[in-house]
């Protein structure tokens, strides 16, 4: 009954004479890069209302990469005044959390960002339409297929230049994700990313119709994760009477400090506390694309645009590890030996599924879309280490793993035939003979994907696996370099069918990039080669960023 | 009343909803299984915030209101322009991709 009482004493409180509500207290420089992106996105729609359509593209091109590499200065500032380590504190009214792991991987979603801003920004590879550049995007999304509105807009040369504030709301979205300290931050977080990402799914140029398929699928399954997960949000409020990341941690380890009759009556619920935390994992390990959760990640990988198909498989797979951690070390480090075995299993199947799988297919897209799922699995064997190597490693793996993906995916725009992209795993047939340096940057990408020595894969999955063995973890990384040693077979093939197969006739043109493109691979493959033979100095860095704050 | 039989009807409401989703094959419908997957977390809250005594839950409710009207902009434009292109809003003719 007194819980009943304190509820009544707050609704005549307020109707009485409210007393002064206090002001929230809220850290502005500290939370300067996700604000800087925001409010960057913010801006572009005020210019896509404002500026007139021929200069619309380069005043949104330059906004977004000033915010990107303004938030990217930020993150470094921040990092560079001590809280990434000793300052690491809890902003925002207890909201955002301000330490290494979360200043790491927003520092590393901007330079992603960065990076597939220039591929998205690419408009030399298609052919002119009707004298003007176009880019991947579609001339107007809202147009039928191959409809009357469709063509008179292409004619008119539209382009959908709103592909970068969403992509910059997205990011925003993305830097909140893994830097999230209580369960509502989380899900407003994860609707702000995920709501851009579905709109841009559905914009490509070519193959409008694969490209709105995967969009609606995409958004259906989205959002039936993203329901399951609020649902967990809500048992573990139940559980708990509260949302903060600190305040479950401390019910969950049996340490709350004031326990009301009512608190103690759901506590006692284990029911509430298991189911709502199983739910929770479901929706981030929907979003990492982990099997059994990966149903959407091969068609929404092939139908997208290719462009925010890097952009895609890189950033959001940061930004939902990076949530993962902090949810598994942070809130539910007290109930690590009911969620460690659930993990392993997940973990094995999503190696060993994606590895597998991957190998029958024939679509180049489809293969790196099963590639990303079995590196999902990669990761989750270093979650599971928990211990500090395990945060460090799984850090420098996303590192290295994200730009070795947008530099793929930069490549895959590059082949095309006359009707666009040319996907098909058959026509890339002898390509090392007609353009060596491509296939030669595609087969590096390729190779640190497989993870062999010399290349950031190696040093990732080695961190990884390393860190899962010394936690106790040996079976995982014995099946972890079996399925790295499947999926070594399929990239290898690819290579094989790269540059050991004669060309066909009719086989794709590789188009000559601007030089957006051709920075956004070089930016691939240098990270990929300096993470791969000096990584010691990256190792020590995500090392030092690996300690939550509490 | 006590504040546990809410929670019986929200995991109710919400198992109703994903059943819908898994069953029904309108993409409208399928919409609207979600909308009331997110309705019964809503009422989940609430009934929550009542039995904690703090008002967490309520306010919790309010952003997912919003969250969700969000989500059936974004949702309805793209089941609208699917809609637009093929004539049909059926969540198993979309499979031009294989599974």
């Amino acid at each position: 009954m007194s819980s009943v009482a304190s509820v009544h004493s707050l609704w005549t409180m307020a109707a009485e004479a409210p007393a002064r509500i206090p002001a929230p207290k809220i850290e502005y420089a500290q939370l300067a890069p996700a604000l800087i992106v925001l409010g960057a996105a913010v801006v572009g729609v005020v210019l896509e209302g404002f500026v007139p359509r021929r200069s619309r593209y380069y005043a949104q091109l330059l906004l977004s990469v000033l915010a990107l590499a303004a938030g990217f200065a930020a993150v470094v500032g921040l990092a560079a005044g001590g809280f990434g380590s000793t300052k690491a504190k809890i902003a925002a009214m207890g909201a955002i959390a301000v330490d290494g792991p979360a200043l790491f991987l927003q520092g590393t979603i901007l330079l992603v960002a960065l990076v597939a801003t220039f591929t998205f920004a690419e408009r030399r590879l298609d052919p002119a339409a009707h004298g003007k550049r176009v880019d991947s995007f579609a001339a107007q999304a809202a147009a039928v297929p191959g409809g009357d509105a469709e063509r008179a807009a292409v004619k008119a040369g539209f382009t959908t230049t709103e592909v970068f504030p969403l992509a910059l709301f997205a990011v925003g979205g993305m830097l909140v994700f893994p830097a999230a300290n209580d369960l509502l931050t989380l899900f407003v977080a994860l609707e702000v990313f995920s709501l851009p990402l579905y709109i841009l799914c559905a914009l490509a140029r070519r193959q409008r119709l694969l490209s709105q398929e995967a969009a609606v699928k995409y958004f259906l399954l989205g959002a039936f994760s993203s329901a399951f997960l609020l649902f967990g949000i809500a048992l573990l409020y139940g559980y708990a009477g509260t949302v903060t990341y600190a305040g479950i941690a401390e019910v969950v380890s049996d340490g709350a400090k004031q326990i009301t009759p009512a608190l103690a009556d759901t506590m006692g619920n284990d029911a509430l506390l298991l189911i709502g935390a199983a739910l929770v994992l479901m929706g981030l390990l929907f979003k990492v694309g982990a099997v059994p959760f990966h149903m959407w990640t091969p068609d929404v990988y092939q139908g997208a645009p290719t462009p925010v198909t890097g952009f895609m498989a890189a950033a959001t797979k940061v930004a939902a590890f990076g949530a993962l951690l902090r949810l598994l070390y942070v809130v539910l480090p007290g109930l690590r030996w009911d969620w460690r075995p659930v993990m392993w299993g997940v973990a094995i199947v999503t190696m060993l599924g994606g590895a597998v799988v991957a190998i029958t297919q024939t679509d180049i897209k489809r293969l790196l879309a099963y590639s990303s799922i079995a590196h999902a699995g990669f990761i989750l064997a270093g979650v599971i280490a928990t211990s500090k190597d395990g945060i460090s490693s799984v850090l420098f793996y996303l590192a290295a793993y994200s730009f070795v993906t947008l530099g793929a995916f930069a490549v895959v725009t590059l082949v095309r035939d006359a009707g666009g992209e040319a996907t098909q795993l058959s026509k890339w047939a002898g390509l090392g003979r007609r353009s060596p340096l491509t296939a030669a940057v595609f087969a590096v990408f390729l190779l640190a994907f497989a993870g062999i020595p010399l290349t950031s894969g190696f040093a990732g999955k080695f961190a990884v696996f390393k860190a899962a063995a010394e936690s106790g973890a040996g079976w995982l990384v014995v099946i972890g370099v079996i399925s790295s040693a499947i999926a070594a077979f399929f990239y290898i093939r690819v290579i094989v069918l790269m540059f050991f197969n004669e060309p066909k006739a009719d086989g794709p043109t590789v188009a000559v990039p601007s030089p957006l493109t051709m920075t956004a691979i070089g930016v691939g493959v240098a990270v990929t080669l300096v993470l791969g033979l000096a990584p010691q100095y990256f190792l020590d860095l995500a090392g030092q960023a690996g300690v939550f704050v509490r | 009343m006590n504040p546990v039989n809410y929670l019986y009807l929200a995991a109710l409401l919400f198992t109703i909803g994903a059943a819908g989703v898994l069953i029904r094959r309108n993409a409208i419908v399928v919409f609207m299984c979600i909308e009331l997957m997110l309705n019964a977390c809503n009422l989940a809250f609430v009934a929550f915030s009542r039995m904690h005594g703090n008002l967490d839950g309520q306010i919790i409710a309010f952003f997912t209101m919003v969250v969700a009207a969000a989500e059936v902009v974004v949702g309805l434009a793209i089941i609208v322009s699917i809609f637009r292109t093929r004539h049909t809003a059926s969540v198993d003719d979309a499979s031009l991709m294989k599974l």
